[in-house]
């Protein structure tokens, strides 16, 4: 009960947000924080609860957005329609991909995930019709009412999404689905004797996580009134959905919030009083510490702290 | 009455390695069923290809009347076969009592709408049969060995299953530890669970089993009551050395 | 397309799978064998053509400074799997996934440190055989290819030979095999593995050398590289030495002709490792020669 009220007061505060603050700069930086925190819960469906790591979060993200940008140069379908259809394709994509890779061992299962994600941004390069090389131009539509400008509605709608993808973690977290997964996670052997259908279950936890980071990748084109191969699949997504887990936590579903909400902000910061550069390696180091030395993540740490007084 | 698990002429390799090689046996309903065999001989291999842990490249499982060869391990499980593993694999993220859920959630109530309370219910009342109650909110990964031990067979125990599996449950446990272990596998098979034994410890194989196979090599060597495969040269060879 | 077009494609190719080869070979080591989940290993190769370029500076030929890195990268390798061992191996099954993590993040760290370090442009070194061409009747074949192809021959033979013929080679194929009976003879299976992954890495080094020959190298070339290091070393099937000759061979070929292609061509050169690696982990996942 207690999260259902938080969910409700995060969109509340949402909402008022948008209705009253007027510093664009804010719905921007926002907007790309609460993509990550969506893209990392929904890698730690299939990272965390699973345990198989998953390279290749731009292959989702990226087929994601470009559904929605052809969906939409073609028939011009509104927003909702473009993140069904989106969610639709990288699911898909992952139920397809899960099928064929995860009998094999985890380290396969993440070479191939590198494999998706070039390939698809060759297809994408190669199809002229969603713009190869140089990119596809849309024109945004006005905004849908209530809301009168269009990347304050892109705000509203990442929140609502990003906390949908939250709900969906913890349900499948808390169900017997989660128990299922965490149990082939510890011995996947153990767990088929167990009775638990492990290639099931595993590409059940790959559909889900891709259908969420296609869902999420699909306002990207109406973000940006542009889409273009090399941004869209773009390996700062690979490293975000895999590093804002595994520096926040990979056992609870708050552990991607918090990990995505600390290395989003870090990230920011060190951007623009250092380097872009220097942002990929502060993120490398943190991913090599927390992995080599809190496994555990932000929440083990903080439950260590706080089990010890 | 026809067997309860019917294997004919499984055969597995591994690479050039012939781990098992040509092996035929038949289990009756209810039965004590003993094997042994020494290290390397294929008792584990055979167990693994019947659980469904590994895939035998020849011959055929036949479980209550259904061939289930071609089955993966989680089927097999949920039609009533299930195993402890030599070396025991605890859900390690898990606690004693969330160890069982798994088999309760996945084997007996099928992922269908259940009540916590009701599986939580269950599984202390397996813990309880094998001495496991008191720690039941005890991380998996903080047991002691004997514990470990326990944990597998209640786990195997929770699958509700009819054909029971137990690999070297007792090795390494002292003489009263094997007693209360070898007491639990007596009061299950009263309760109608076939089982099989794979034990190194003799005096616990023949105390316990109504017949007895030993492999050696891959093959079936000897056959038949504990007595007379004891007596056996065949067995005393294979165990000794030529 | 021409026939001689398409014999020079596929001649290009068996020059260009030898390179592959070479450059995979260490992966074959460290995964293959080991068991390593190294998806910083061509990392490590960018780094050694980036230490290639600097010895280059100094007056060195490219191919003799790959030798000279050697040892040093040979001590790194060493270092790293000792590493890697304490922090994750020993810890059990579920640290696998903090493994490939680790890996992932190392390899993020040394190219951006390159990145830093030299800057996003290409490097590129000079030799005299570098720019030059040998014409075989009608076909030409640049030298610089023709330079790796030789250097990555004796790479694969002596690694073979070694692998084969000397204690400590055999050792580490041994270890792959069966790590309890290494155990029981009385040899320490942490110290071969080591001492594996430190020739894996110092053969590193020398495709590095070879990687800066071929071409310009920029800091992001690892990733394109783990396609095909990955492609071939699970094509062939892990730990053969000899279906890594294979299986790179395969790949140059296919790449080469996939790119004088009329209708495919350079835009999706690269996309051809990937693809096979997905198409043999889809079909075959144990390889061409697999264990």
């Amino acid at each position: 009960m207690k999260f259902w009220i938080g969910v409700a007061v995060a969109f509340g505060a949402a909402a008022a947000t948008a209705a009253f603050v007027d510093f664009d700069y804010f719905f921007f930086a926002a907007y790309t924080v609460l993509m990550f925190v969506m893209l990392a819960t929904a890698w730690n469906i299939l990272g965390g609860y699973a345990g198989y790591v998953n390279f290749g979060t731009p292959a989702f993200f990226g087929l994601g957005a470009y559904t929605a940008a052809v969906l939409y140069k073609a028939f011009a379908l509104p927003l909702g329609l473009q993140i069904a259809a989106a969610a639709l394709m990288s699911g898909l994509l992952g139920l397809v991909a899960g099928l064929l890779t995860l009998r094999l061992r985890g380290i396969f299962f993440a070479i191939a995930t590198i494999a998706l994600t070039v390939i698809m941004e060759t297809l994408f390069i190669n199809w002229r019709y969603a713009g190869g090389a140089t990119g596809l131009q849309l024109l945004r539509p006005p905004p849908m009412a209530p809301f009168e400008s269009y990347i304050k509605m892109l705000f509203v709608l990442m929140v609502g999404m990003a906390l949908a993808s939250i709900a969906l973690a913890r349900y499948v977290e808390r169900s017997w689905l989660g128990r299922g997964l965490r149990a082939l996670r510890d011995s996947e052997e153990a767990a088929e004797s167990s009775g638990v259908p492990t290639l099931k279950l595993k590409v059940f936890a790959c559909t889900l996580s891709g259908a969420l980071m296609g869902a999420c990748g699909a306002p990207m084109p109406m973000y940006l009134s542009f889409i273009e191969p090399a941004s869209t699949f773009n390996l700062n997504y690979a490293v975000g959905a895999l590093a804002s887990p595994m520096i926040g936590g990979t056992a609870h579903w708050l552990g991607p919030v918090i990990g995505a909400l600390v290395l989003s902000s870090l990230q920011q910061l060190v951007t623009v009083t250092i380097s872009n550069e220097m942002n990929v390696l502060v993120v490398g180091v943190l991913l090599v510490f927390f992995v080599v030395v809190a496994p555990d993540g932000i929440l083990g740490l903080l439950k260590r702290i706080f089990s010890r007084k | 009455m026809s067997p309860l698990l019917n294997i004919h002429g499984l055969s597995k390799s591994f690479g050039g390695f012939t781990a098992l090689n040509d092996v035929t046996l038949e289990i009756a309903q209810g039965e004590r069923f003993g094997l042994i065999g020494p290290n390397g001989s294929g008792k584990t291999t055979l167990i693994n290809c019947v659980s469904g842990a590994l895939r035998n490249e020849a011959g055929s499982i036949v479980f209550d009347g259904k061939n289930i060869t071609a089955l993966p391990a989680y089927r097999r499980t949920r039609l009533g076969i299930a195993r402890s593993f030599q070396i025991p694999r605890p859900f390690k993220s898990m606690t004693v009592l969330e160890n069982l859920t798994v088999p309760l959630d996945y084997v007996v109530h099928r992922g269908g709408l259940h009540r916590a309370q009701e599986v939580e219910r269950e599984s202390l009342e397996i813990l309880r049969d094998i001495g496991l109650a008191d720690k039941a909110r005890t991380p998996s990964n903080r047991l002691s060995q004997v514990e470990l031990r326990k944990l597998e067979l209640a786990r195997a125990m929770a699958a509700r299953p009819r054909l029971l599996i137990s690999d070297e449950a007792m090795a390494g446990l002292s003489g009263a530890e094997v007693e209360e272990v070898l007491k639990i596998l007596f009061r299950l098979n009263q309760a109608g669970i076939t089982i099989i034994m794979i034990e190194h410890i003799m005096q616990a194989v023949m105390r316990f089993s109504q017949r007895v196979v030993c492999l050696d090599a891959g093959r079936i060597i000897c056959e038949g009551a504990p007595a007379e495969i004891v007596k056996n040269p065949e067995v005393q060879r294979a165990y000794l050395g030529a | 397309m021409s026939g001689e077009l398409l014999f020079e494609a596929v001649l290009f190719g068996v020059l260009l799978g030898g390179f592959y080869a070479a450059v995979s070979m260490g992966l074959s080591v460290s995964f293959g064998l080991l068991d390593v989940p190294h998806v910083a290993h061509p990392a490590m190769m960018v780094l050694g053509a980036y230490c290639t370029w600097l010895l280059v500076g100094f007056g060195l030929d490219p191919i003799v400074a790959g030798v000279v890195l050697m040892p040093a990268f040979f001590l790194l390798g060493v270092a790293l799997y000792r590493f890697y061992y304490e922090a994750f191996e020993r810890r059990g099954s579920e640290a696998a996934v903090r493994g490939i993590a680790f890996f992932f993040g190392l390899a993020l760290i040394i190219e951006v440190g390159l990145m830093l370090g030299f800057g996003v442009d290409q490097r590129m070194v000079e030799a005299a055989y570098i720019g030059r061409s040998l014409s075989f009747g009608e076909i030409r074949l640049p030298m610089r290819t023709l330079v790796v192809f030789g250097a990555a021959l004796v790479l694969t033979a002596g690694l073979t030979l070694y692998m084969s013929k000397t204690f400590t080679g055999r050792a580490i194929k041994a270890v792959a095999q069966d790590e309890p009976a290494l155990r029981l003879m009385g040899a320490n299976p942490v110290r071969i593995k080591q001492w594996a992954f430190g020739i894996a890495t110092a053969v590193a080094a020398v495709a590095g050398a070879m990687l800066i020959i071929i071409g310009p190298v920029e800091p992001g070339m690892d990733r394109v590289y783990i396609g095909r290091t990955f492609a071939v070393v699970v094509l062939a099937g892990l730990g053969s030495m000899t279906g890594t000759v294979a299986a790179g061979l395969l790949l140059g070929v296919t790449e080469s002709i996939v790119l004088i292609h009329p209708d495919l061509g350079a835009s999706w050169a690269p996309a051809v490792s990937f693809l096979l690696l997905l198409i043999v982990l889809g079909a075959r996942p144990q390889g061409l020669f697999g264990r």
